[in-house]
């Protein structure tokens, strides 16, 4: 009898976040809001309770964390980290400086702890990449002058990611600031040495990995990547770090492959753990934080406009384009929730979750439209 | 004509140039194989209209724009050296060297004619030793006289 309600649930779940997908592709949306809004209806104070089905849900989390981060690994190889780094480090700090900051002041503004706003400033800064890959592509993009400087960007951030997880996650571990300089500092060198291994030996590590059935493939990587996950969790090092660098270190046919075969799977998990989230935040909790979500979602919306419009002016990009690479990085999503996530689950902050949640709900609906109308709004202003 | 490259991460990469007449023009390599056409707008010119292409589509674009042409071109060339012959001989299932080596054949002293390569299938055997062996189905690469060639394909095929 247990089992038919688990099964009625999730079944109820995966239905429900299938019609909600399609709603958003009709509307041309980002599904995540919609995600994050079923699992505010799916918990507690929510409109649908769920009672059973949320054990598999929350380990069904953790595997979407793992999932989105490890792909995020797959989509860069080594070299072109490092050659994004090279040419983009300016642009990058620029991104950091003026988006990581409005959180950070913005936790401290809403008096709470120093390390609940470090949090909020890694929501803030971080651009959605799914999002913003997504837009490119179904605006026609790819091509377009201002396009590799909006992807640098995103390549940077996730370096940056590589460093900040396990900064927070040893700071939520508790100890302040020395007691997490060694994971950070063994998170560090572990990237270093992965990029390392990945320039100098990432083919002769993907041909041991690779494996010209699918199903074996599959296995192999998804098994990989939990138990790379699953030891660096164990090291303090955030589960989604070590996911990530796993991610890195393949390269080539593995890695072209095993993309292909994960990216339904991500996209299954990935939902799962936007429910998760939202199941986690009291809808009640909401209505307080909303001036503050809007008013961070605000600013926040112009510091990303102003990097994409510097970073892109930089790049010999005439006026129009550096709007529109502006309005490409302004979509927050999957990796603020991410972070997020870490400082719901160690307990940090009762106000971080609603705050997250609906500032997501913003960024991720505002960010998409913005890049679609930024073009007409310029044209018009502008005499031709 | 300068094309310039440039890295897509995560997309894969982008070739463009500049036609004499002023236009831009351009080229997206995704990994997956898809290609995109670009054509830059004449007044922005950092925006661009894309014509996305399938692998057999793109394939059949740069056959109209040239690769025939480009095969034709090296026809013409291989007439043009005198007194040389380059040819492709296939070796056919009745051949009396089908399943012989190339030393059987003796195909230098008895035409001047030299195997250079052997194409199997989808593989190729550069510069074959004599005691290669033949299979029916390999494509020979020979080099010599037109007189020559021609008396080897006699042979071959007798």
């Amino acid at each position: 009898m247990r089992h038919a309600v688990v099964l009625l649930e999730l079944g109820g779940v995966f239905l429900g976040l299938g019609i909600l997908g399609r709603l958003a592709g009709r509307l041309g949306l980002s599904a995540i809001p919609l995600y994050l809004l079923a699992g505010l209806a799916f918990g507690e104070g929510g409109l649908l309770p769920l009672v059973t089905a949320r054990e598999f849900i929350e380990i069904g989390a953790d595997v979407g964390v793992i999932l989105l981060l490890l792909l995020l690994g797959l989509e860069y190889s080594a070299s072109e980290l490092t050659a994004s780094l090279r040419a983009g480090a300016p642009a990058g700090l620029v991104d950091l400086a003026l988006n990581f900051t409005p959180g950070l002041a913005a936790g401290l503004l809403l008096g709470w702890s120093p390390l609940a706003a470090v949090v909020l400033g890694g929501v803030t800064y971080v651009t959605s990449s799914g999002i913003v890959a997504k837009v490119l592509g179904e605006l026609e993009r790819i091509g377009n002058r201002e396009t590799p400087v909006v992807l640098s960007i995103l390549v940077i951030e996730d370096l940056a990611m590589a460093a900040y997880l396990p900064l927070v996650t040893g700071l939520l571990l508790g100890g302040g600031l020395l007691a997490s300089a060694l994971p950070v500092g063994v998170a560090l060198a572990t990237v270093a040495l992965v990029l390392l291994v990945a320039l100098r030996y990432g083919e002769t590590l993907s041909r041991l990995v690779f494996s010209p059935s699918d199903e074996v493939l599959l296995l192999v990587i998804l098994g990989l990547a939990l138990v790379v996950a699953g030891l660096a969790e164990w090291l303090n090092v955030s589960a989604a770090v070590g996911a990530f660098l796993l991610g890195i270190a393949l390269s080539g046919h593995a890695a072209e492959a095993a993309q292909a075969l994960l990216t339904p799977l991500r996209d299954l998990f990935a939902a799962v753990f936007f429910v998760f989230f939202g199941l986690q935040t009291d809808p009640r909790s909401i209505p307080p934080v909303v001036v503050a979500a809007a008013t961070l979602a605000l600013v926040t919306t112009a510091t990303k406009l102003a990097t994409g419009w510097w970073a892109a002016r930089r790049a010999g990009i005439g006026t129009r384009g550096r709007w529109r690479a502006g309005a490409a990085l302004v979509a927050r999503g999957e990796f603020s929730i991410v972070i997020a996530g870490l400082a719901v689950a160690a307990g940090l902050e009762s106000s971080l979750g609603p705050l997250a949640t609906t500032y997501v709900l913003v960024l991720a609906v505002l960010g998409p439209i913005l890049a679609r109308f930024i073009e007409p709004l310029r044209t018009v202003n502008l005499p031709r | 004509m300068d094309i310039t490259e440039t890295a897509l991460p995560g997309v894969g990469l982008r070739h463009d140039f500049t036609t004499r007449a002023g236009r831009q023009l351009g080229v997206v390599t995704h990994r997956t194989g898809r290609r995109d056409l670009l054509i830059y707008d004449r007044d922005d010119p950092d925006r661009c209209e894309v014509i996305q292409l399938t692998d057999d589509e793109a394939d059949a674009l740069a056959d109209l724009l040239g690769a025939d042409r480009l095969v034709s071109h090296l026809a013409k060339l291989q007439q043009q050296i005198e007194g040389l012959a380059i040819d492709w001989l296939e070796v056919r299932a009745g051949s009396p060297y089908a399943g012989g080596t190339i030393a059987d054949t003796q195909a230098r002293s008895r035409t001047g004619v030299s195997i250079v390569a052997i194409v199997r299938g989808e593989r190729a055997i550069p510069a074959p030793t004599p005691d290669q062996r033949l299979e029916a189905g390999d494509t020979l690469v020979v080099v010599g006289t037109a007189k020559g060639v021609g008396e080897l394909t006699a042979l071959l095929g007798s």
